[in-house]
């Protein structure tokens, strides 16, 4: 079948010049580079990856370890970044802390999206009750306000990363489910779709393989922004110190430090400033997905 | 009838929470002791109706709660209920003049920068929005108190009142007033830059409908076509999202009330999860739903208000 489909190819269009379309993604990657918010801001979230992966095994020293008087100011003795109230190096706390931050901030995302789309497809498809009940839940976790429900999770169920991840993830889905459900409805009554349903799909089919993939591009733009927000929280949990006692990250340096801004400004701010611009690219880059995914938007 | 449901709702997760958690009043009260064995601890449980089955433990807690019982707190040695009444008002004071402060200056900056696409309050605007959304509220508080209580002491590092403020009610109220200042700000930077960009985009979209190019046609000044004309029907997208807001303010406010020492139901939330204080931590997510419940009642309300094509329904 495949060698006789080429053949045949070739004598129906004997000499047409065939233009290669683009591949989707390859445009996509364009309309991208076009944004030169987005793309300094990947490449500096880029940057930020490296400093986590790399960064603590190149600058070796241990942020718990006591490695120098208390309150050394930046620059001072060869610490970058100055020493906290115990004399914890700052910098060697940060580098760390890039790791716990992007983690729990990338898990926490996937399973944001994992729940919040599998609710919205689920409503968005089938309609009717499934959809009432559903949106009716969703509705529920909305008027919990996340950052005191995830705190009660962790208080509850000990301050572990896992749980904190848990805990993100179990109360920022609603936003990635109505944005996913309001495309299902969209999408699901389109030509194709009806094509495919016409034609015999069953619904597991149509909702994995003609409709999601058509949904994506708003979800991905969302799932982008999901790991800015839950870096935000992350930060926030171990500013109040539901943290996870045996890792360093941002937000629980801001908040060890806290009680000590009057003579250490910097043990706050630099910290801050990491989370910061982090968030910052992602949501820059978040802006150029969306150039990217939808053109159609772009144009107007 | 459907805020209703959702507060049994919130009840039953709060109870489920609690039943699944590690750890029961029994444990918390032969801790507060001192360590108990097993028989008095078997009394205890007796005695708190935790041997009973799930499903009639938690209709228990229901029926009490509708009694305005939410439970003892035995750390506090108080009734929740008490409790979260006395902190309540100053969460509230926090969270509503917030929403207000960010619903008008949002507003202000929003319209001003439509009507000057490419002046710099618009660019300011879109760069704050930035700003708001990146960074962690409790940084900026944080950095607010540096600035403004530390390095040049123009505003108290903390609390709510001074109770060294002698003098009349208006002497107090300045007090109060120069207390929630730093709070204020810290907390509507979120909101501000959130407001402003829609309600620029919305005033944008609204100048260019054709009842305003009638209004024009017409001769009224730019001043009345954008206040009297324009301004309400832009309102609603703004109005939706401030009253969608009201569970993240409550959760900003949890880390505002941190950092500013603010006396409300956060400090107290914080401080009764390091006790591990169950019922008083429940009782607190329950008083937030209800607020966020009201808030967005409230918010229905102002949209009629604003709207009246709602009103017919």
């Amino acid at each position: 079948m495949g060698d006789s489909s080429t053949i045949d190819k070739e004598m129906i269009f004997p000499d047409q010049v065939i233009v290669k379309a683009r591949h989707p993604a390859a445009d996509a990657f364009s309309m991208f580079v076009k944004n030169r918010a987005a793309t300094v801001a990947l490449l500096v979230l880029a940057l930020i990856i490296s400093a986590g992966i790399v960064g603590p095994m190149i600058y070796a020293t241990d942020p718990f370890d006591m490695v120098w008087a208390p309150f050394s100011p930046p620059g001072a003795e060869g610490f970058l970044l100055g020493t906290d109230y115990l004399g914890r190096d700052i910098l060697a706390g940060i580098l760390h802390g890039t790791r716990v931050s992007l983690l729990v901030g990338l898990s926490a995302a996937v399973m944001t999206v994992f729940i919040g789309v599998s609710i919205g497809a689920l409503a968005g498809f089938f309609r009717g009750w499934v959809e009432e009940v559903l949106m009716r839940i969703t509705e529920f976790f909305q008027v919990l306000p996340t950052l005191l429900f995830s705190m009660v999770i962790v208080a509850l169920f000990g301050p572990t990363l896992t749980t904190i991840t848990i805990a993100i993830g179990a109360v920022s889905w609603p936003a990635v489910a109505r944005i996913t459900r309001a495309e299902f409805l969209r999408i699901r009554e389109l030509e194709y779709v009806v094509a495919a349903r016409a034609s015999g799909s069953t619904n597991l089919k149509l909702i994995f393989s003609t409709i999601l993939p058509n949904a994506l591009p708003p979800i991905i733009v969302q799932a982008a922004l999901m790991v800015g927000s839950a870096i935000l929280f992350e930060a926030g949990l171990s500013f109040l110190g539901l943290t996870d006692p045996n890792v360093v990250s941002w937000g629980q340096i801001i908040g060890s430090n806290r009680p000590y801004i009057l003579d250490a400004s910097y043990t706050v701010t630099f910290p801050g400033i990491a989370i910061f611009v982090t968030v910052l690219c992602l949501s820059l880059v978040g802006d150029g997905l969306n150039d990217a995914l939808n053109p159609k938007l772009r144009q107007r | 009838m459907w805020a209703a449901l959702l507060l049994l709702a919130v009840l039953v997760l709060n109870f489920s929470m609690m039943h699944l958690a590690p750890g029961d009043v029994a444990d918390t009260i032969s801790q507060s002791m001192g360590g108990a064995d097993a028989q008095t601890l078997a009394q205890i449980r007796a005695d708190y109706g935790l041997d009973q089955p799930f499903i009639s433990q938690l209709a228990n807690y229901i029926n009490k709660v509708f009694h305005f019982d939410l439970g003892y707190s035995y750390f506090y040695n108080q009734a929740v209920t008490r409790l979260i009444f006395e902190k309540l008002p100053a969460t509230l004071l926090l969270v509503i003049t917030a929403q207000i402060v960010a619903l008008i200056i949002g507003v202000i900056l929003g319209v001003y920068s439509a009507r000057n696409r490419d002046g710099w309050v618009s660019h300011f605007v879109s760069f704050f929005a930035l700003f708001g959304y990146s960074a962690p509220v409790f940084w900026t508080g944080i950095l607010l108190l540096i600035a403004f209580s530390l390095k040049i002491p123009l505003f108290p590092v903390a609390g709510m009142i001074d109770v060294t403020v002698d003098g009349g009610f208006i002497a107090r109220f300045l007090d109060l007033l120069r207390h929630m200042v730093l709070p204020v700000i810290t907390l509507a930077s979120i909101f501000i830059a959130l407001y402003s960009r829609l309600c620029r985009a919305s005033m944008m979209e609204v100048l260019e409908s054709d009842y305003i190019r009638t209004a024009k046609s017409k001769g009224l000044s730019d001043h009345r076509i954008i206040y009297k004309h324009a301004l309400k029907n832009s309102l609603s997208p703004v109005i939706t999202l401030a009253g969608l807001q009201f569970s993240a303010v409550i959760s900003g406010a949890v880390l505002v009330e941190t950092v500013f020492s603010w006396p409300g139901l956060g400090t107290l939330a914080l401080q009764s999860i390091i006790a591990r204080d169950t019922p008083t931590i429940l009782g607190i997510l329950f008083f937030s739903a209800l607020v966020v419940i009201v808030g967005n009642l409230v918010t229905d309300f102002s949209l009629r208000f604003v709207d009246p094509r709602l009103r017919k329904h």
